[in-house]
């Protein structure tokens, strides 16, 4: 029971950290119908903005926000200069132009910065674990899921509860319609972008904590787990992305918890079998809707 | 003040050679037609002859290919429709595509949002929910959920909380019950006596003829007649064509 409740916390700081990646590359697909192959580059950009906050001095608390408003500014800046051009192209030319976005800015962090791994010092204080209940939790596991919680309700309260938030499940729905509305574009858009900023950069502020160390190919595999999450759970779909992220989390981690040992290897084709059957029985997702992405 | 009869009130919108193409088809082959303050003017014609293209190119939805669109005196042609709605002039689309996941009190507060005071869209949703007493008893429930005439008198309010100066009409009464097409007729009347001016696509003739103050009738993506409706519903033409006598 204890392995089971153990297993359990892990399941949910790892699902956790691919329900806001997913969740961030929903917020942009269910706007502008781009699918972004640079969201993992999002993340590896927080995780260079938290190391070189802190080599320039900024306090450990401090540079943790820093680290997220980078991720935030580099996905607003990928929205001005790359895809704002290709605004209402077809979904390959989106998805192209997404591919040479996310090439050109990780072969910047090889060149610019350092192809190989750079550790990340975390405080001791947070590398511990704490005991609840007879439960030894990671603090960081804690603080993941906390912060994962945290995310998704503030995400709730601004889409239901400010008019940019209402405008972007609008324009989720009928974009064209939004901006009769005398609601700017631009402004859903920019904003849409900056929200996935802000879950990859603290999706990769969780993930530097949690693995101490930061390389350019870093964001590369959790965002492929994202994108399998969100597809999971419906393209386009919020609700489906999280719940995505949630179950890709539970089956990895209880799959390499309870496979028996020669089996372990094939942890990852198991997963993968799993999404194969969700999308056999609902081809378009667990919760997906119809999207018009129409500008 | 006093108007002589040959001085006319000028042109709230004043559209000149409106050129419309999609790729190679050309949708609007350079129309010109105008709307004064305070009338009612109905655009007419057959499926595919360009009438929605014209709403849609009006308010900025469609690209136009040449001509000016005067609004208010100001050329809008090459504004997009965030600018143009903020100006005054907006559409109530074909279809009512409103959003079904959103709540009818959405619906309301987001109309205007970007441009206009908390105030003065409190007082506005509350004039909406007057007018349409049954959008109140709807407030909280998702819009996917209403009856389709429900939803036109959504849309409808949805586009009025922009407050605007120019309502133009997309098929209003498509898809809707005979009683209920009469309320959003004399609901179009309604709106023009509280000072709104509306351009009106229709494919009910007989009707929009009857509320309309002036017509333009549209084929293959040009005008071919215009006139006052009272001319336009005695013309042969439009007897022959639409109102089969």
């Amino acid at each position: 029971m204890d392995m089971f409740l153990q297993q359990l916390v892990n399941a949910l700081s790892l699902g956790g950290t691919y329900a806001l990646l997913a969740l961030g590359l929903a917020v942009v697909f269910s706007i502008m119908g781009l699918i972004n192959f640079a969201h993992g580059e999002l993340m590896t950009a927080a995780g260079y903005g938290l190391i070189f906050s802190i080599m320039l001095g900024v306090p450990f608390a401090l540079a943790l926000p820093a680290a997220v408003l980078v991720a935030m500014l580099l996905a607003v800046l990928m929205e001005r200069v790359a895809f704002r051009s290709v605004r209402g192209a077809s979904g390959t030319t989106l998805l192209l132009t997404s591919f040479a976005v996310s090439a050109i800015i990780r072969v910047l962090f090889q060149n610019v910065i350092s192809a190989r791994p750079m550790p990340v010092p975390i405080p001791m204080a947070l590398s511990g674990t704490i005991e609840i209940a007879g439960l030894h939790l990671g603090i960081i596991q804690a603080i993941s899921i906390l912060v994962t919680i945290l995310m998704l309700v503030g995400l709730n309260l601004f889409l239901h509860g400010t008019v940019l938030g209402r405008a972007m499940r609008a324009a989720a729905e009928d974009f064209a319609i939004v901006r009769l509305m005398g609601i700017r574009a631009n402004a859903v858009v920019a904003t849409a972008f900056a929200i996935s900023g802000l879950l990859a950069g603290v999706a990769g502020v969780l993930w530097v904590a949690q693995r101490g160390s930061v390389d350019p190919l870093m964001g590369f595999l959790p965002v492929l787990k994202a994108f399998i999450a969100a597809i999971i759970g419906g393209l386009g779909s919020l609700s489906g992305a999280v719940a995505g992220g949630f179950l890709l989390g539970f089956a990895e981690v209880f799959l390499q918890a309870f496979l028996p040992e020669n089996l372990l290897s094939y942890r990852d084709a198991f997963a993968i079998v799993l999404v194969i059957a969700v999308l056999l029985y609902a081809p378009q997702g667990l919760l997906a809707r119809k999207t018009v992405v129409k500008l | 003040m006093m108007l002589s009869l040959n001085h006319l009130p000028e042109a709230m919108l004043d559209v000149r050679s409106l050129k419309v193409a999609y790729g190679p088809v050309e949708a609007l082959r350079g129309i010109d037609l105008r709307v004064r303050k305070g009338q009612i003017v109905t655009l007419l014609g057959a499926n595919g002859a360009g009438k929605s293209s014209a709403l849609n190119a009006l308010v900025g939805l469609v690209r136009k290919k040449a001509g000016s669109v005067l609004f208010k005196g100001q050329d809008v042609a090459s504004l997009p429709p965030e600018r143009i709605v903020r100006m005054g002039m907006t559409l109530v689309p074909e279809g009512r595509r409103i959003f079904p996941s959103l709540s009818v009190d959405e619906h309301l507060l987001l109309g205007g949002a970007a441009h206009l005071s908390r105030g003065s869209i409190r007082g506005i949703r509350e004039e909406m929910l007057e007018l349409f007493p049954i959008l109140r008893e709807r407030l909280h429930q998702r819009a996917g959920s209403l009856s389709g005439g429900e939803q036109q008198m959504l849309a409808i309010a949805r586009s009025m909380m922009s407050s605007p100066e120019l309502l133009l009409m997309d098929e209003p009464s498509l898809g809707l019950a005979p009683q209920v097409v009469d309320m959003i007729f004399d609901l179009i009347v309604g709106l023009r006596d509280r000072g709104l001016t509306i351009l009106l696509v229709e494919q009910n003739v007989s009707l929009s003829l009857e509320v309309a103050d002036y017509g333009y009738v549209m084929a293959n993506g040009s005008i071919v007649l215009s006139g006052t409706a009272d001319k336009l519903r005695h013309s042969t033409e439009i007897q022959g064509a639409y109102l089969g006598a």
